[in-house]
């Protein structure tokens, strides 16, 4: 029954996705176009809120639904991980459309051939585990 | 009606992501979307032969459920919410498409032209889709998250290497829509 909850948030989060169009091939081109705000509101937004609420969590030293103490982790340093993978991720991203999230979320709507696209995603994660120690990080 | 089958505003959409985020949070957890892959391959015992992928995925089945619940909210938003409104583009963008041969969206969400069931006898189309995953597969793995993980919960968290990650991110996307995508299609 503790997994139900995160069954409605992945209901919820697949909902908006959609209903934002942010899952879609066409919005991913017009926000790399600089063509529409929406994309980019959408994304703003959703910072805006997340800065908010996490400044509200820490400031008041919030708990989370167990009752232990939230601490959310920082990202490790580094350069080269950033910049190179980052930037891979942004090729396929503009390619094909979607990022993981809507890939996920466009297949359950029923678009077979993302499945080609998860296909590739899930490889690309096993390339990266295998030459993981031969790359700069 | 109009307020379910219409497109979503993007500060009512902005809004509830970042809700997402923070309910996640408050459940103890975190919002990143593209760990769930590396989930998919350790399940399926590789972790024996690539240490990456010896961890604890178990721990992370949340998420899997997460994406369960956002495979079915795709099914829901798009055969009981959608109608032909969606998918406003602005009009430049629909003639610089048409140069492409890519068709006006007309309320789909991606174009048949690329994902319609014709790319699956298009080898080059598969190959296309094929790369395009490849790509975010590795990169987010290889910058340790996508658009949830980074561009979201870490720049909502101050984050530069996340903010790194966001520009890379851009700099990849606008390589590829304004030089790569004109000479694939």
């Amino acid at each position: 029954m503790k997994l139900v909850k995160y069954l409605v948030i992945g209901f919820v989060f697949g909902i908006v996705l959609t209903k934002s169009e942010a899952v879609s091939w066409y919005r991913i081109y017009e926000m790399f176009q600089f063509q529409s705000i929406h994309m980019f509101g959408i994304i703003t937004v959703a910072i805006i809120t997340g800065v908010i609420g996490i400044q509200i969590i820490k400031r008041n030293n919030l708990k989370d639904i167990d009752g232990n103490p939230i601490v959310i982790q920082d990202k490790e340093k580094g350069n080269a991980r950033y910049w190179i993978g980052g930037t891979l991720f942004g090729l396929g991203w503009a390619m094909v459309g979607s990022c993981p999230g809507p890939i996920f979320i466009l297949l359950g709507a029923g678009f077979m051939s993302i499945g080609v696209v998860l296909i590739g995603a899930i490889f690309g994660t096993f390339l990266y585990g295998v030459f993981k120690d031969k790359l700069p990080h | 009606m109009d307020l379910i089958t219409h497109t979503w505003h993007w500060s009512i959409s902005g809004f509830l992501i970042g809700m997402i985020m923070l309910s996640l949070i408050y459940f103890g957890k975190q919002f990143g979307m593209s760990s769930n892959l590396r989930s998919l391959c350790s399940m399926t015992g590789i972790g024996k032969k690539v240490a990456f992928f010896d961890w604890d995925w178990k721990s992370q089945r949340w998420n899997l459920v997460v994406v369960l619940g956002a495979m079915i909210g795709g099914y829901v938003a798009v055969h009981f919410m959608s109608d032909a409104s969606n998918v406003d583009l602005n009009p430049t963008t629909i003639e610089q498409l048409a140069t492409m041969n890519i068709e006006a969206p007309n309320g789909k969400l991606v174009p048949e032209s690329i994902f319609g069931s014709q790319a699956f006898s298009s080898p080059k189309m598969i190959g296309i889709l094929l790369l395009g995953g490849l790509l975010i597969g590795f990169g987010s793995r290889y910058a340790g998250g996508c658009t949830s993980g980074h561009a979201i919960s870490g720049l909502s968290n101050f984050q530069l290497p996340s903010l790194k990650a966001v520009i890379g991110f851009f700099i990849g996307g606008l390589i590829m829509s304004h030089f790569l995508l004109p000479l694939i299609f």
